[in-house]
């Protein structure tokens, strides 16, 4: 219990920083909080938004797919290639789900049957996947998609200023915190995540788990390679390069522990929104690139650091009343 | 009284009519331009830009240089994204990829703003002017005439260019390999075309694997600052300085040393600062409502004089220009 209410904790921390960070860019800025700017932001970042919920139920059970990025890339790849080829769009949407998913099978297998650790694996599976992307399309960019397609990838919902994919995120990440913080499933993740051998003698098929984990991060990759290259009306070999660390690090400062075990969707969710918010407003002010990055940085080791030292702080005191307690006869 | 309310009235009249007079409309005051180049650490554009603050000093504009730190397809996309929602009246990039951008752009224009590539351009659609340094031919051509002489006319040669994607290299490649197919080159050799992804480390050990793999070769084009100058570094320090000629487009400053070492004799460039600094007056002078874009147009970029727009919105700068140890000291940038 104690356990849930620190992590309530961490999230309203999260939701008062992201209030901070509207209010703190509206006053850096009059440009900052009209509804274009806020639509154009968040289209920004609806890949990093989507691979984040894949992310974070596999870091709840202790893993991690540092292949997302190139997973989107190669989706991307086989997107583009067989509409050039002539194939009909949905068909060539539903073979980047089936690369996305295979990709991911692949990672899962390695790490579930193998017993590899994921870290490993999916660094290895980076530059594979990425590597793959570029043999199917090489120096090429196939722009030329379907106004009605781009439309999805560029368009806002119709009278509003909600950018498509971000309203397919919002439908997504409801469903991800339901099945995560509302189902037996979800449930069985933290158990795995917290203590897999545990877990194993009660009962859990912990393997099968974290396989279907994987190739759902496959899935929502090939979902944000299918959203990128529409967003931007490109498929290329080099599409999304290191927004891995964009997902790990909105996973993280979300509060969903590296270690497992602990953390919440609506957390990562808020994370992915603090993190664009912050990027934006310095954007707007013309901060350059390089700040942004340090920004970001210091960040993630803020969002490790702070809960850290606050909980030794407390165990401090703790010990220190024991002790108190003690004292008197 | 009356008098002098009537030479007012005079002196105001014959002001408006030197005015009419003048035709075109003088440049706005107060323009706010976003410069946006492919990346903002890469040496090139921090002089192309520089050229464009000092037009924006000029003119009394609002100049401002932002910019993406990799020069990947779709990281110009937030800064044009920033332009909008900042209102600014024209925008001046070097596009990253030819079509990644376009829907922002079209975006941009709904918004008002002027668009002008430089260096790099978009679709046509996605632009009103496209600043170009040179004509690609007439780059393409010269760096191949360039090494053909230092070599002798005779033996293999290599490219080491930058991103495979990049629009302005992949063209002068192509006008390359136009040249190489005349008669006088008929003892040169194209054996491999080399990335280093506009990335100094990626570029030196590019260079270092063309020279192993390639023990014949004779020459190496690389048509950045980036690679030419990672290169030449190299090659300063490798058994083969002397005897592979490194040409290709460098700044001075980069590439003083090298030239006054021995390892590189000759290489090529325009002065980039013009490139931003007239792409700048062309921005001015389309919100200005001076020109339209069509072709045939003309107007006046400061020092640089007068321009008329081309073809498809195509304006060049000028030839590109050889450095050696006789002249490198006239340049400072």
């Amino acid at each position: 219990m104690k356990g849930v209410r620190g992590l309530l904790g961490w999230e309203a921390t999260l939701l008062a920083l992201v209030a901070l960070a509207l209010l703190g860019g509206g006053l850096l800025s009059p440009d900052f909080l009209t509804g274009q700017n806020l639509s154009f932001l968040t289209a920004n970042f609806s890949e990093v938004a989507l691979m984040v919920l894949s992310m974070t139920l596999l870091v709840v059970v202790a893993e991690i797919d540092l292949s997302v990025a190139s997973m989107l890339g190669l989706c991307s790849a086989v997107l583009g290639v067989l509409f050039a080829a002539g194939v009909p769009m949905p068909l060539a949407i539903l073979a980047a789900f089936v690369t996305g998913a295979l990709a991911g099978l692949f990672n899962g297998l390695l790490v579930t049957r193998l017993g590899l650790p994921s870290l490993a694996v999916t660094i290895g599976t980076l530059a594979l996947y990425r590597g793959l992307a570029y043999v199917l399309l090489g120096d090429r960019a196939i722009a030329e998609f379907p106004a009605a397609y781009t439309n999805f990838g560029f368009g806002t919902l119709p009278g509003t200023l909600i950018p498509i994919p971000i309203a397919l995120f919002a439908v997504l990440a409801a469903l991800f915190a339901v099945v995560l913080h509302a189902t037996p499933f979800g449930r069985s993740l933290y158990a795995i995540g917290a203590n897999a051998v545990a877990a194993r003698f009660a009962g859990l098929q912990v393997e099968r788990v974290k396989l279907r984990l994987f190739v759902l991060s496959g899935l929502m990759s090939a979902l944000a390679g299918v959203v990128y290259t529409f967003r931007f009306a490109s498929a290329r070999g080099d599409n999304a390069t290191g927004f891995e660390l964009s997902v790990i690090a909105a996973v993280l400062l979300g509060g969903v522990s590296i270690f497992g075990g602990r953390g919440s969707v609506v957390g990562a969710v808020l994370a992915v929104f603090l993190i664009g918010l912050i990027n934006g407003a310095l954007t707007i002010v013309d901060v350059s690139n390089e700040i942004l990055t340090i920004v970001t940085g210091l960040l993630l080791i803020g969002s490790v650091l702070v809960p850290n030292l606050l909980g030794r702080f407390q165990s401090f005191r703790q010990r220190r009343r024991r002790r108190g307690d003690a004292a008197v006869p | 009284m009356k008098t002098r309310s009537l030479l007012l009235s005079a002196l105001t009249l014959s002001a408006l009519a030197t005015l009419a007079y003048a035709q075109t409309p003088a440049l706005k005051k107060g323009l706010k331009i976003t410069l946006l180049p492919k990346n903002i650490n890469n040496p090139y554009n921090v002089i192309e830009t520089s050229g464009g603050l000092e037009a924006g000093k000029e003119i009394g504009a609002l100049v401002k240089v932002v910019g993406p730190s990799d020069a990947g397809a779709s990281s110009q996309v937030s800064y044009i994204n920033t332009a909008i929602a900042q209102k600014q009246d024209a925008l001046v990039l070097a596009a990253n990829d030819a079509n990644a951008l376009l829907p922002y752009l079209a975006r941009a224009k709904a918004s008002g703003m002027k668009i002008v590539t430089m260096d790099s351009d978009t679709a046509v659609s996605g632009r009103t002017l496209f600043i170009n340094q040179a004509n690609s031919e007439g780059i393409g051509r010269a760096q191949v005439q360039l090494v053909g002489k230092l070599i002798g006319y005779k033996g293999e040669i290599a490219v080491l260019s930058a991103t495979p994607n990049a629009t302005n290299q992949n063209t002068w490649i192509k006008w390359m390999q136009e040249e190489l197919k005349l008669p006088r080159y008929k003892d040169m050799k194209l054996v491999k075309i080399a990335y280093g992804n506009d990335d100094d480390q990626k570029s030196f050990t590019e260079m270092q694997g063309l020279i192993q793999a390639y023990p014949n070769l004779k020459g190496v084009i690389s048509p950045t600052t980036v690679g030419i100058s990672a290169g030449a570094r190299y090659l300063s320090t490798s058994p083969s300085k002397g005897k592979v000629a490194l040409t290709g487009l460098g700044t001075p400053n980069q590439m003083r040393a090298f030239v006054k070492d021995g390892t590189v004799t000759a290489f090529q460039l325009w002065n980039p600062a013009d490139v931003g600094y007239l792409a700048t007056y062309a921005a001015a002078a389309l919100v200005s409502g001076q020109i339209t874009g069509k072709p045939g147009e003309k107007f006046k970029a400061g020092r640089l004089g007068e321009y008329t727009i081309g073809k498809d919105g195509e304006i060049i700068v000028g030839p590109p220009y050889t450095f050696d140890k006789a002249n490198i000291d006239k340049f400072d940038f």
